[in-house]
C-alpha cells in the first residue's frame, strides 16, 4: 500500500526548474532511498512534500489524501517527520526543552501547563536513552556535538510518533561508527515501530546496505526506481552521475 | 506654501494643488531618496539596521551650517569637506562598534547606533542648543515662477533636487559600474562566498557604510536647506526614512528611490491639496496597508524566517 | 555539595525577602519624596519592560512600538475617567484591567498585520504604529483632546503619602506580570515562543503554531505595557500625544530590556532597576544641554559591547561555567582516587 505518492510534480524558482513533472511512491513500511548528482531536486522534493514550499503543478497523497501545498505544521500533525541537510535544532533550549517542543499538543488548556508532566517527560527521556543523549538532558542542544545534535534531531521526530520520516543526508559530516549507529537505529525503527522512512543519501555504501528500494532523481525527474542491486547497474543511472 | 494663485486655464483648484504636490514630492522625494540610499545599502551589505542615519543627517546639516556661519563657506562648496569628514566617521562607527557585533547583529546593531544616536544628539544639543535653524544662502532665498502648476517654486528645491541627482547617479556609478560596486554587490548576496573568491569582506562592509556616512552628509545639507531643524528633529526623519526602506524592500536601491518619491508626493500633495495635519498620517498608513498584501515591500524579496 | 533541592529553597527565601523589602521600601526604609518618585517610576518602567519581554523576549521579534500601547492604556485611562466623571482617589485604579484590555483588543489587528512580515521589517513596522497613533491623537482633536491632551482627575492625597497609592498599586501590578511571565516561561506556550526565536521555520515544521503563538504572546504584553501607561499618566497628572504615543520610551524599554535580559524572567526587571533611577539622576544633575544625553549614550553603548546578552544570561552562563568546572575537577579527583581509565572521558567529551 502506497503510504506517500507524488504525483507528477514540478517547482520552478526563477529560471531554475528544480521539480520536472517529478513522481515517487513510497511503500508503507519500507525504506526507500531517493539518490541523485547534486542539484537534482531531492532538498526541494523534501520541501514541497513537508509544506516548506509550494508546487506549481502536480499532487502529493498521503495515505490516498491530498497534502499539496499544506503549511509544515499541518503535514507534521498529519504524521510526517522531516530533517535537514545542515541539522536544526533549538540551540538556545536545553536538550529535553527540545523534545518537549515536538510532543503532540491536543487540547488548548494543555499548552499553558507546565510542560514537565510525568508522561511525556517519561517519553521524552526514554527517546533520549534511545540515542545515547540521556545524561545531556539538561545541556544545552547548541553546545552538543555535531553527531549529538544529528542525533537529537532524530529524536525530536521521534516524540510525535510519526508514521513517515523523511531524512535529509542523516550520514552527512559523521564519523563511520556513528553511521553504522545511525543505520542500525533506522532499521530498529523500522522493524519495531513500523515507521516508513524515505532517505536522501549520497553515501552509496550507506543507501545500498539500508534501503529496500532506490529511486534516483536527476535533473527534477525520476530516471529510474528498484531494489538496490538493480538501480546500481541500471546505465542511465550511472549516465546521469557521470555525465552530470 | 508661498504663491497659490488662482488658476487661469479653467482646471479645478484641486487638480492644480495636486501637481503642485506632485512636483514639490519629486524635488523634495530625491533628497529623501539620498538619504535613504545610504540606509539600505548599509542594510544590504552588513545586515544592520542603522537608527542613527537620522541623527547623522542632521548632523551633516550642522556641520554645513557651522561651515557656512563661521567661515561663510558656500554650502555646496561646504560638501567637498562635509562629505569626506563623515565618510571617515562612518568607517570608523563600522571598524569601532558595529565589526565587534558577532551574536544576533539585527538587534545589537539597533541598540548600538541608537545609543551612538544619542550621544550624537546630546553633543549637537550642548553645541548648538535646540533652536530650530534653517540652512541659507544668498542665491536660494529667491524663487522662480512655475507656470504650469501656478507655484512659486524656491530656487533650493531645484538645486536641492538637481544635487540630489548628480549624487544619486554617482552612488549608482559606482555601484553598478566599478569592481568596488561589485564587490559590494557581491558582499550583499553573499557574505560567506564573496569572501572564499577573495573579496575582503570586512574592509566592503567598512566602506560601504562610510558611503552611507557621505550620503547623510549630502543629504544633510539639501534637508537642512529645505526645512527647520534642530537635533531633535532626528527622530521623525528616521522614522521616515525607516519606512521609506520598508516599503521600498530593505537592501534595494531602486526600492529606496521608489519609497522616497512615492511617499514624499504622497505626503506633499495631502498637505497642499487636503488637509497638513495628515500629511505623516497619509504616509505611514499607506505604508501598512501596502505591507498587509506584500510584507516584502517593492523592490524585496521574500525569505523563510529562519532567524 | 549543594543540592538543586536546598539552592531552590535558598532561591524562594530570597525571593520573599525582596518581596518584602520593595514591600516596605516607601514607609520603612526611605520615606523621602525624592526617592519615592524615582521608585515609582522605576515600577512603572518595569511593568512595561516584562510585558515588552513576554512579547519580544520571547519570540526574538523586536518591537519598537510597544510605546502605542502604554498610550492607549494612558489614553483610556484619562478619557474613561473624564466621560465617565471618576473622581481621584482609589477609584480610577479599577479601570487599570479595562485599559489593559482595550489595549489588548487593539492588539489583534495591530499584531495580525505586523507579524505577516520578517523579523527586521517588524521592527519598522512597529515604530510606524507609535508615529500612526501619535499623528491620530493629535489630529483627532475632539474626541482626544488633540495637542493639549487629557487631564487625569486629581489625587485627594497630600506629600508625604501622595507617592505611596501609586506604588503598591503598581507593585502589585509588577507581581502579577512577572507571575505571568514566569508562568508563560515554564509552560508549553513559552516553550514554543522560544523556539519561535531559536528557529521559526524549523518549529513550525515541528507543529507549532507559530502565528497563534506570536500573536498570543503580543497580545499578553500589550495588557500589560498598556496598564504601566495608565499608571503613568495618572501619576504626572495628564496625557498628551507626544508623552503618550512616544518613541523614546520604547528605546527605553528596549534598553531595560537588553540590558537585563532578554529573554528571562528576572532579565527585564534588573534592566528596569538599573535604567530608571539612572536616567532620573542624569536628567537631575545635566538634563536639558545635551550632556545626560551623551552620558546616557556612552554609557549604554559600553554595556552593551561588552554584555550583548544583558545581565542576567551573563551571570547566568558564568553560574553554569562555574558548576560545569567543579563538576569536572570533581570528577577528575575521583577517577584519579578510583584510578579509572580515560573512559569516562571520551563519554563526555569524543562523540560524534
Amino acid at each position: 500500500m502506497m503510504l506517500l505518492e507524488v504525483q507528477a510534480v514540478s517547482k520552478a524558482f526563477g529560471g531554475i526548474q528544480a521539480l520536472s513533472t517529478c513522481s515517487i511512491a513510497v511503500e508503507q513500511g519500507t525504506i526507500t532511498g531517493l539518490i541523485g548528482p547534486n542539484g537534482s531536486g531531492k532538498t526541494t522534493l523534501f520541501n514541497v512534500i513537508t509544506g516548506y514550499e509550494k508546487v506549481d503543478s502536480g499532487t502529493i497523497l498521503l495515505n490516498g489524501k491530498s497534502i499539496t501545498n499544506s503549511k509544515p505544521d499541518v503535514v507534521f500533525s498529519l504524521g510526517i517527520g522531516r530533517t535537514f541537510q545542515l541539522t536544526r535544532i533549538f540551540p538556545h533550549l536545553t536538550v529535553l526543552e527540545n523534545m518537549h517542543i515536538a510532543a503532540r499538543r491536543e487540547h488548548l488548556n494543555e499548552l499553558f501547563s507546565r510542560w514537565s508532566s510525568t508522561h511525556e517527560q517519561r517519553q521524552a527521556l526514554e527517546l533520549l536513552d534511545l540515542v545515547n543523549l540521556l545524561s545531556h538532558k539538561d545541556d544545552l542542544a547548541g553546545n552538543l556535538s555535531y553527531g549529538q545534535k544529528k542525533l537529537l534531531e532524530f529524536a525530536l521526530i521521534l516524540v510525535a510518533r510519526p508514521q513517515m520520516i523523511l531524512l535529509d543526508e542523516p550520514a552527512g559530516g559523521v564519523n563511520p561508527t556513528m553511521i553504522n549507529e545511525i543505520r542500525r537505529y533506522i532499521r530498529t525503527l523500522n522493524q519495531q515501530k513500523g515507521i516508513t522512512f524515505l532517505v536522501v543519501e549520497h553515501n552509496m555504501e550507506f543507501v545500498m546496505k539500508l534501503c529496500d528500494t532506490v529511486n534516483v532523481l536527476h535533473r527534477g525527474t525520476t530516471i529510474a526506481g528498484g531494489p538496490p542491486s538493480v538501480v546500481r547497474t541500471n546505465p542511465a543511472v550511472l549516465d546521469a552521475y557521470l555525465g552530470a | 506654501m508661498l504663491g497659490c494663485r488662482d488658476t487661469k486655464k479653467g482646471r479645478s483648484v484641486i487638480t492644480t494643488l495636486i501637481l503642485q504636490g506632485v512636483v514639490l514630492g519629486i524635488l523634495s522625494g530625491g533628497v529623501y531618496a539620498l538619504m535613504a540610499s545610504g540606509l539600505t545599502l548599509v542594510f544590504g551589505v552588513l545586515e544592520i539596521i542603522n537608527i542613527a542615519q537620522g541623527i547623522l543627517v542632521i548632523l551633516g546639516a550642522y556641520l554645513s551650517y557651522w561651515l557656512e556661519q563661521r567661515f561663510h563657506i558656500d554650502l555646496f562648496l561646504g560638501l567637498f569637506i562635509t562629505i569626506p569628514i563623515m565618510f571617515a566617521l562612518g568607517v570608523f562607527i563600522e571598524w569601532a562598534f558595529i565589526r565587534r557585533l558577532k551574536w544576533d547583529r539585527i538587534t545589537l546593531s539597533i541598540l548600538v547606533t541608537f545609543a551612538i544616536a544619542v550621544i550624537i544628539e546630546g553633543a549637537l544639543t550642548y553645541f548648538f542648543t535646540g533652536n530650530l535653524v534653517i540652512l541659507q544662502t544668498r542665491y536660494t532665498q529667491q524663487s522662480v515662477y512655475v507656470p504650469f502648476i501656478n507655484y512659486y517654486m524656491p530656487l533650493i528645491y531645484i538645486y536641492a533636487f538637481i544635487l540630489s541627482v548628480v549624487l544619486l547617479l554617482v552612488l549608482y556609478f559606482i555601484v553598478y559600474r566599478t569592481s568596488f560596486g561589485r564587490c559590494l554587490r557581491a558582499s550583499m548576496q553573499n557574505r560567506t562566498a564573496a569572501s572564499l573568491i577573495g573579496i575582503n569582506v570586512p574592509q566592503v562592509q567598512a566602506i560601504t557604510f562610510g558611503l552611507g556616512t557621505a550620503l547623510a552628509a549630502a543629504g544633510g545639507m539639501v534637508f537642512g536647506a529645505t526645512n527647520a531643524f534642530n537635533p531633535a528633529s532626528s527622530y521623525d526623519l528616521i522614522s521616515r526614512l525607516l519606512v521609506i526602506i520598508v516599503l521600498g524592500g530593505m537592501g534595494s536601491l531602486w526600492g529606496a528611490l521608489a519609497g522616497s518619491l512615492l511617499m514624499i508626493v504622497i505626503s506633499d500633495v495631502v498637505v497642499l491639496a487636503f488637509n497638513p495635519l495628515w500629511s505623516s498620517t497619509v504616509f505611514f498608513i499607506f505604508l501598512v496597508v501596502l505591507l498587509v498584501f506584500r510584507p516584502q515591500g517593492l523592490f524585496g524579496k521574500l525569505e523563510g524566517r529562519k532567524q | 555539595m549543594i543540592s538543586t533541592r536546598v539552592s531552590r529553597l535558598i532561591g524562594i527565601f530570597a525571593l520573599i525577602a525582596l518581596v518584602i523589602f520593595v514591600g516596605i521600601f516607601p514607609v520603612g526604609i526611605a520615606p523621602n519624596d525624592a526617592v519615592n518618585t524615582i521608585a515609582v517610576f522605576t515600577l512603572i518602567g518595569a511593568i512595561a519592560v516584562v510585558g515588552w519581554n513576554i512579547f519580544s523576549g520571547y519570540t526574538g521579534y523586536i518591537s519598537l512600538g510597544h510605546a502605542v500601547f502604554y498610550g492607549f492604556g494612558a489614553y483610556t485611562f484619562g478619557l474613561a475617567c473624564l466621560y465617565w466623571h471618576i473622581p481621584g482617589g482609589w477609584e480610577p485604579f479599577l479601570l487599570l484591567p479595562i485599559t489593559g484590555l482595550v489595549a489588548g483588543a487593539f492588539a489583534f489587528p495591530l499584531g495580525w498585520i505586523s507579524l505577516r512580515t520578517q523579523r527586521h521589517t517588524f521592527i519598522v513596522i512597529s515604530i510606524a504604529w507609535v508615529f500612526i497613533f501619535q499623528l491620530l491623537a493629535y489630529n483627532l482633536k475632539g474626541f482626544t483632546g488633540g495637542s493639549s491632551g487629557v487631564f487625569m482627575p486629581l489625587t485627594p492625597w497630600v506629600a508625604p503619602y501622595a507617592d505611596l497609592p501609586f506604588y503598591y498599586i503598581a507593585f502589585i501590578i509588577l507581581l502579577i506580570a512577572v507571575f505571568v511571565s514566569w508562568w508563560i516561561r515554564h509552560s508549553k506556550f513559552g516553550l514554543g515562543l522560544l523556539a519561535i526565536r531559536d528557529d521559526e521555520d524549523r518549529a513550525l515544521g515541528l507543529g507549532v503554531k507559530t502565528n497563534a503563538f506570536k500573536l498570543t504572546a503580543y497580545v499578553i504584553s500589550a495588557f500589560f505595557v498598556a496598564m504601566a501607561g495608565a499608571i503613568f499618566a495618572y501619576y504626572v497628572g495628564s496625557v498628551y500625544p507626544e508623552q503618550g504615543f512616544n518613541p523614546a520610551v520604547d528605546l527605553t524599554i528596549v534598553l531595560m530590556g537588553f540590558l537585563g535580559g532578554v529573554g528571562t524572567v528576572a532579565g527585564p526587571l534588573v534592566g528596569a532597576l538599573f535604567v530608571t533611577p539612572f536616567q532620573q539622576w542624569l536628567d537631575l544633575q545635566f538634563g536639558g544641554q545635551g550632556v545626560n544625553l551623551v552620558i546616557y549614550g556612552a554609557l549604554f553603548l559600553v554595556i552593551i559591547l561588552l554584555l550583548p546578552r544583558g545581565i542576567v544570561p551573563s551571570l547566568q552562563e558564568k553560574w553554569r561555567n562555574w558548576k560545569e568546572a567543579r563538576q569536572t575537577r570533581l570528577a577528575d579527583r575521583t577517577r584519579n582516587l578510583n584510578k579509572e581509565p580515560s573512559s569516562a572521558l571520551a563519554e563526555r567529551g569524543g562523540e560524534g
